[in-house]
């Protein structure tokens, strides 16, 4: 569905007569189309959302968050985490019953406590009905036997960022869009002393990105439909041999990564190929004025999607994060009052256009947004909720697929092998131990 | 019919009976702490023992499932991966804060000028909280902006840089070493306080008898400090062995599990796996080890031979 001007006019008027009108009569709800919630009397909220990588996103989200405020008059205190750190506190949270009325979580969070979430069906569908329907991947993160644990708010999505002239002088023309010619690009590079560097540490968000590409790429998967592990394969050991060739060709002390190691050697032009979400350009475009090298950097660099392999379709895991509302909030109604009034068209389309391409739609109206379009790099991103592949695949969301993730059972499995420590045989056995642990239920 | 009036002799209230007992006034004033305890030690360790014969997960209640979790981390290879980092890294970790901290300790215990300028130096790396220390040491073995790589580049000792994080024994060694820089102020400061405890006539005395320096130390200082050193070295231990935010920020653990303590993998399970049941298992598998440690000491405290450095 594409998302016309009449839309933006008649939404933004929408909104707009809402918070004019709750200024003249003093109401508390503020006026949507098909969906209205009224916030409880002397409600003020609390939201914990995850320390910006694009400062654009911060920004324009509390700005959203005023509006909202000066519409209906219900207080929002929004608190930030680092967004590692943002898991552990939605847990606890969760276990305790107390704590922010809302969070914007990560991956299978919702699906690990999902008696302890609002149910906000009756939002979700009210979305997706007006704004083109959700795109599917960010969805079922969010949603469980048919019901909206939270809203799917954003894909942090993860892309080849490299150094044109680097890769020009690997005596290649453009980027391969295929693993066996990754592969020979890198060793180009290498050669060359510029190597590349993707995360085999406990990376969060990168290491599993990097680690789902190339087992995906490859045909293997975690667990099938039903949720057997089927890891031990010959496709999971296909993709494990070509890891093993790509580490080859890396920068020394990949295996120690973390989530801000890559973004740091590549800037540092100690890498020339990396993954990385639009941070890693978007630090180097912001700062170029303050920094000749920076500057230098930025003019340099591009982007494009991961190299397809012999799956033969682009499949990777990216990040998703979903705002949910906890059940123990004495304000529901003014928390999903809130929830819509940020994903409604005027405050979501600023929103997506402040974070610089860090933050994917999740509906498909917005599929538009200019800011796809204002950079060349940003290109990469754009289609990162609607081609996203959910952990566990092709397994249900749940505890096991959340555990297995949080304990890096495939991320070791490729370390373990690229490193030496393990043949690919027994790295695979051993993932396939670890897994079964958790599929057990 | 008159009522006769009987004179009741009033003895002293209840309130007052209570106020001058010893018994209920030494309860009175335990009464708080015991809550405190209870409230904050006995009931969360009462409950991890629960938890760890549960399949809790996070958001969602468990059923007792006896002693499968450790069944399970019976057979766990990361689990015994981090048994035995754990003890590697507290045996290790602890022996050198203990060598290193008593030598600072003797030499600040000279007559040095400006004594008090370097003993509050020495505490610097104990008062920096355990994150910053660790985000500055996360820089220093940063496998390609390390300040140590770059130096000993420079000085032309090697020609490539370290791979402090990345190789298992390299990781395992640099945790180590940060620990122990953390670790040295609180050894060092509190054998410090051992040793002005000594009275200096003992040494006078013995100096008279024509001891040797090294006589001196093993025959006056060590017996007398041995109390502090059991004491110290049983908080040392505890605290290494407990320790999580310096592998947390250093390494999660990796690579591949080879720096995972018992305390980062029960917060790994427990917590971001959503497994509360089997991280309270790992956390409970670590009381034996410290039960061990504080035995150990308060038994050797015990014994007045040890106390005055003898044998047993």
């Amino acid at each position: 569905m594409k998302f016309t001007r009449r839309d933006v006019i008649r939404t933004t008027a929408g909104a707009a007569a809402g918070a004019l009108g709750s200024r003249l009569v003093g109401s508390t709800a503020f006026a949507q189309e098909g969906l209205t919630y009224k916030p409880e009397d002397g409600a003020k909220l609390r939201l914990l959302r995850w320390s910006p990588f694009v400062q654009g996103d911060e920004d324009q989200w509390l700005k959203n968050t005023k509006r909202f405020t000066e519409a209906t008059g219900v207080e929002v205190r929004v608190d930030k985490e680092s967004w590692e750190d943002i898991r552990p506190k939605a847990a606890v949270a969760a276990n305790v019953g107390s704590g922010p009325d809302l969070m914007l979580v990560w991956f299978d969070d919702p699906h690990q406590y999902p008696d302890k979430l609002l149910d906000v069906t009756e939002l979700g569908d009210y979305l997706g009905k007006k704004y083109g329907g959700w795109h599917d991947g960010p969805k079922q993160y969010a949603t469980r036997e048919g019901k909206f644990l939270g809203l799917p708010l954003a894909t942090i999505g993860n892309a080849i960022v490299y150094r044109e002239s680097w890769v020009k002088e690997a005596g290649f023309s453009e980027f391969p869009k295929d693993t066996a010619g990754f592969l020979e690009l890198c060793k180009a590079l290498k050669a060359k002393g510029h190597p590349a560097g993707f995360t085999h540490g406990h990376g969060v968000g990168d290491g599993n990105n990097y680690a789902h590409w190339l087992l995906w790429s490859h045909g293997g998967q975690m667990v099938d439909e039903k949720g057997k592990v089927t890891i031990n394969s010959p496709e999971t050991l296909k993709a494990i041999q070509y890891a093993q060739e790509l580490y080859k060709t890396f920068i020394p002390g990949t295996e120690s990564w973390l989530d801000v190691n890559n973004n740091r050697a590549f800037l540092a032009g100690e890498v020339s190929v990396i993954a990385n979400g639009i941070s890693a350009y978007n630090t180097a475009k912001v700062n170029k004025d303050n920094d000749p090298k920076l500057a230098e950097i930025a003019k340099d660099i591009r982007t494009t999607n991961l190299p397809i392999g012999p799956v033969g379709k682009s499949v990777e895991l990216f990040q998703v994060t979903t705002a949910v509302i906890f059940n123990y909030t004495p304000y529901p109604n003014a928390a999903k009052a809130y929830l819509q009034f940020m994903f409604e068209n005027p405050q979501m389309s600023d929103w997506i256009t402040s974070s610089a391409g860090y933050c994917c739609q999740t509906l498909k109206a917005f599929d538009n947004n200019p800011v796809w379009k204002a950079d060349p790099n940003n290109a990469a991103y754009a289609k990162a909720s609607a081609t996203l592949r959910p952990n566990g695949y092709a397994g249900p969301l749940g505890y096991a697929s959340a555990a297995t993730m949080a304990d890096y059972v495939l991320v070791d499995m490729f370390a373990k092998a690229v490193t030496g420590q393990a043949t690919p045989q027994e790295a695979m056995e051993e993932a396939e131990k670890r897994a079964n642990r958790y599929y057990r239920v | 019919m008159a009522v006769p009036s009987v004179a009741v002799q009033q003895g002293p209230s209840m309130l007052s009976r209570l106020a001058e007992s010893r018994n209920a006034l030494s309860l009175g004033f335990m009464l708080p702490a015991a809550a405190l305890l209870l409230v904050f030690l006995t009931y969360p360790l009462g409950l991890g023992i629960w938890l760890g014969f549960t399949d809790t997960r996070i958001g969602r209640p468990g059923i007792f499932i006896g002693a499968e979790n450790y069944e399970y981390l019976w057979s766990d290879s990361v689990f015994w991966l981090s048994v035995f980092n754990t003890l590697l890294y507290t045996v290790s970790a602890s022996i050198l804060k203990f060598v290193l901290g008593l030598w600072l300790a003797l030499i600040l215990n000279e007559k040095l000028p400006f004594k008090s300028f370097f003993r509050a130096v020495v505490l610097l790396p104990w008062v920096v909280p355990t994150v910053l220390s660790a985000i500055a040491f996360w820089w220093i073995y940063d496998s390609q902006f390390s300040i140590l790589s770059w130096a000993l580049q420079q000085m032309g000792l090697i020609d490539h840089r370290i791979n402090f994080l990345g190789d298992p024994t390299n990781a395992r060694a640099s945790v180590i070493a940060a620990n122990v820089w953390r670790g040295i102020p609180f050894v060092a400061i509190t054998l410090l306080a051992g040793l002005q405890t000594i009275p200096q006539s003992l040494y006078e005395a013995a100096t008279l008898d024509g001891a040797s320096r090294w006589q001196l130390f093993r025959h006056v200082t060590l017996p007398l400090l041995t109390p502090i050193i059991a004491i110290t070295m049983t908080f040392s231990v505890l605290f290494t062995f407990t320790d999580f935010q310096l592998i947390y920020v250093l390494t999660r653990g990796g690579p591949v599990n080879a720096t995972h303590l018992m305390a980062t993998l029960s917060f790994q399970r427990g917590i971001a796996g959503g497994q509360l049941g089997e991280g309270a298992a790992i956390a409970v598998a670590m009381i034996p080890f410290l039960l061990a440690a504080i035995l150990f000491s308060y038994f050797g405290l015990q014994r007045r031979r040890w106390q005055q450095g003898g044998g047993d």
